[in-house]
C-alpha cells in the first residue's frame, strides 16, 4: 500500500518543491535537474566497467549541437534537443573505436585527452563554434501552454516542469534499459568480460552501446542547459565540472540507479544552499574534497549504502 | 561418428617459443574426447586457440569443414563451441539465476528497442525457462537466488557448466573441470559430463586428473612439449610407451 502511494506523493512534492523556494534557489533547482539526468547517465556508463573523463564534454557536443541547429538551421527547439543527443550519441560511437581499444586507466585518460581535443576544436574554431567565447544569445525553448499551465520559459519555474518532464522521461528509459537483459548483459561485461565472451556477447558493440546510450542522453542534458542558461562556452565543460559528476558518482555509490542521484542531490543542497548560507563561499571547494575523501573513507559503498542497511531492517522488523 | 571439430597442424608461437608445434586431431561428433599432457604440454594454449582467445601464429581449427580459426571468442561460441574456464570464472557479484541468464544471450538475444518499449515478454520468459531448465539439469535450481561468488567450489562449477549449457552448444570445451575437487565432487561431476553426452553435446576436455579421463573419454589425444604424442582409447593409452615416458621422464628400461 505504501509502495503505490510513495510515487504519487513524490511527484507532487516535485511539483510544490519550486513554491517553496527563492528565485536562485528555482534556478539552482533547474541544474541540479539537468545534473540529475548528467550523473544517471555516466552511471549506465560505468555499467560496463569503464569510467570515462570525457564525459561532460559529450554533454557539451549535446548541447553544441543543439544551439547551432537552432541558430544556423531555424530547428525548433525541442527537436533540436533531441538531435542534439543524437549527435552526442553519434560522436561517442565515432570516439569509440580508438577509445574502446583500451581499458580501464588507459580508458580513463584516452577519454580525458579525447574530450580536451573536442574542447580545443571549440576554442580554436571561431566558425561555427565561437572561439573561446562560445555560442551566445542561444533561441530559448518557445513559450507555450497546455491548458492548465502556461509555460513561460523566462521563469525557472516553468523551465523546471519542463526539464523535469524531459529528466523523468529519460530516468525511465535509463531504468528500463537497466532492468532488461541489455543491463544484464553489461553487469556481465562489467565482471567478467572474458565468461561474457566466451557466452556469445559481442564485447565491443556491448561497450559501445552503452557509452552511446549514456552520451546520447548527457546530450538531450547538455541540450536543456544550453537552452536555458541561453549561452554556452569550452569552459562550461571543463575538468572541473568532470569532478563534480565523479564527485556525485562516488559520494552516491554506483551499485544502485538512484546511488549517483542522491550524492549529486544532497551535494548540491549541502553545497548551493546550506554552505552559501553559513557564508562559505571561498571554502566551498575545500569542503566539497573534504566530503569526497571522507566518504571514501567510512562510506566506501557510498551514501546508497545507508539507505539499503535502512530499507533491510526495515525489511526484516 | 562424423568429424566435427577438426585441428589442422595447428601452432602457436610466444616469441621465441613454440607452445603448440603443429598439432592436428579431430573431434568426432557426439563423442567425449580428451586432451592430455604433461604441465606445459601446450594444452590451455591449444584450448584457446580453438575457443577464439588466441589467434593461432599457424594452422587451421575447421568446425564443421568451416575454418574457425582466428574468429574472435563471441564468434566461435555462436557457431556452437562453448567454453568454460579454469578455477571458478562466474559472475561472482551476480545471482545464480542472473548467472544462467546471461548464458541464455545467443538464444534469446536481447534487443534494446524492445526492452524499453516492453516488448520482449516472450523472449525473457523463454530466456528464464532455458535458464531454470539449465539450473535444473546441474542439479542447482535452489540455489538461484543466492549470490553466484558465495556459492561452495563444486556448486560453483556446476554453475560455469550451466551457463556454458543454457546456451544450448554443440561442442563444449571444459577446461579442467575437476581441478581442487574432492574425490566425490569429481564423480558428481563426472555424472555430470555423461549427462551432457547422452543430450548429444560433444565435449572436449582439458584434464589433470588421469582417472576421472579415463574413466570418462571415448578418445584421449596426448600432448608433450607442445608435439602430438599419441591417440586412442583410455586403455591404448594408459598402456602407450610414448605416454608413460612423458609422465614419468627417462626411459623404462633403466629401472
Amino acid at each position: 500500500m505504501l509502495k503505490y502511494l510513495l510515487w504519487p506523493v513524490a511527484l507532487v512534492a516535485l511539483v510544490l518543491l519550486p513554491h517553496g523556494l527563492s528565485f536562485s534557489q528555482q534556478e539552482i533547482l533547474v541544474f541540479l535537474t539537468i545534473n540529475v539526468l548528467l550523473v544517471s547517465t555516466y552511471r549506465l556508463l560505468t555499467l560496463t566497467g569503464e569510467w570515462s573523463l570525457g564525459h561532460v564534454v559529450i554533454m557539451g557536443v549535446g548541447a553544441y549541437a543543439s544551439a547551432l541547429y537552432t541558430k544556423e538551421f531555424g530547428v525548433f527547439v525541442p527537436v533540436s534537443m533531441l538531435l542534439g543527443g543524437i549527435t552526442a550519441a553519434l560522436i561517442a560511437i565515432l570516439l569509440s573505436f580508438p577509445l574502446f581499444r583500451m581499458k580501464g586507466f588507459y580508458f580513463l585518460i584516452g577519454s580525458f585527452a579525447a574530450g580536451e581535443i573536442i574542447r580545443l576544436l571549440w576554442k580554436r574554431f571561431r566558425e561555427p563554434f565561437g572561439g573561446p567565447k562560445g555560442i551566445k544569445g542561444i533561441d530559448p525553448m518557445p513559450d507555450f501552454s497546455i491548458g492548465i499551465y502556461d509555460f513561460d520559459f523566462f521563469e525557472p519555474i516553468s523551465y523546471y516542469y519542463f526539464a523535469g518532464t524531459i529528466v523523468i522521461l529519460c530516468l525511465w528509459i535509463l531504468w528500463r534499459i537497466e532492468k532488461s537483459p541489455v543491463g544484464l548483459t553489461f553487469h556481465a561485461v562489467h565482471w567478467q568480460d572474458k565468461l561474457a565472451e566466451a557466452s556469445g556477447v559481442n564485447l565491443r558493440a556491448y561497450r559501445t552501446l552503452a557509452f552511446a546510450i549514456a552520451s546520447g542522453f548527457a546530450g538531450i542534458g547538455g541540450a536543456l542547459m544550453a537552452h536555458y542558461v541561453g549561452t554556452i562556452n569550452p569552459n562550461s565543460f571543463d575538468v572541473e565540472v568532470m569532478v563534480f559528476v565523479l564527485t556525485w558518482a562516488i559520494v552516491g555509490g554506483t551499485a544502485t540507479f538512484y546511488g549517483p542521484i542522491l550524492g549529486c542531490v544532497l551535494l548540491t543542497v549541502l553545497n548551493e544552499i546550506v554552505l552559501r548560507e553559513m557564508g562559505f563561499e571561498q571554502l566551498r571547494p575545500l569542503i566539497y574534497g573534504a566530503i569526497l575523501i571522507a566518504s571514501i573513507l567510512f562510506l566506501p559503498n557510498g551514501l546508497e549504502s545507508i539507505v539499503q542497511r535502512l530499507t533491510r531492517k526495515e525489511a526484516k522488523s | 561418428m562424423t568429424d566435427l571439430l577438426e585441428v589442422k597442424d595447428l601452432t602457436m608461437r610466444f616469441g621465441g617459443l613454440t607452445a603448440v608445434d603443429h598439432l592436428s586431431f579431430t573431434v568426432k561428433h557426439g563423442e567425449i574426447h580428451g586432451l592430455i599432457g604433461p604441465n606445459g604440454a601446450g594444452k590451455t594454449t591449444t584450448f584457446n586457440m580453438i575457443s577464439g582467445f588466441y589467434k593461432p601464429s599457424g594452422g587451421q581449427v575447421l568446425l564443421r569443414g568451416e575454418n574457425i580459426s582466428g574468429l574472435k571468442m563471441h564468434e566461435v561460441a555462436r557457431r556452437g563451441v562453448v567454453r568454460t574456464f579454469q578455477h571458478s570464472t562466474l559472475f561472482a557479484e551476480l545471482t545464480v539465476m542472473e548467472n544462467a541468464l546471461v548464458g541464455t544471450h545467443m538464444p534469446f538475444r536481447p534487443n534494446i528497442f524492445a526492452a524499453i518499449v516492453g516488448w520482449d515478454k516472450e523472449d525473457r520468459r523463454g530466456a528464464e525457462a532455458r535458464a531454470t531448465e539449465a539450473l535444473e539439469f546441474f542439479g542447482i535450481d535452489h540455489l538461484k537466488h543466492e549470490r553466484a561468488g558465495d556459492l561452495s567450489h563444486g556448486h560453483q562449477r556446476a554453475l560455469g557448466l550451466a551457463v556454458a549449457y543454457a546456451s544450448h552448444p554443440d561442442v563444449m570445451l571444459l577446461d579442467e573441470p575437476f581441478t581442487g575437487m574432492n574425490p566425490e565432487e569429481t564423480r558428481r561431476m563426472m555424472d555430470l559430463m555423461e549427462k551432457l553426452s547422452h543430450e548429444g553435446i560433444t565435449i572436449l576436455i582439458v584434464e589433470h586428473d588421469m582417472q576421472a579421463i579415463m574413466g570418462l573419454c571415448d578418445t584421449i589425444t596426448c600432448m608433450s612439449f607442445g608435439k602430438f604424442l599419441a591417440e586412442g582409447g583410455p586403455d591404448e593409452i594408459r598402456n602407450h610407451p610414448d605416454v608413460i615416458e612423458a609422465y614419468l621422464g627417462g626411459s623404462r628400461n633403466v629401472a
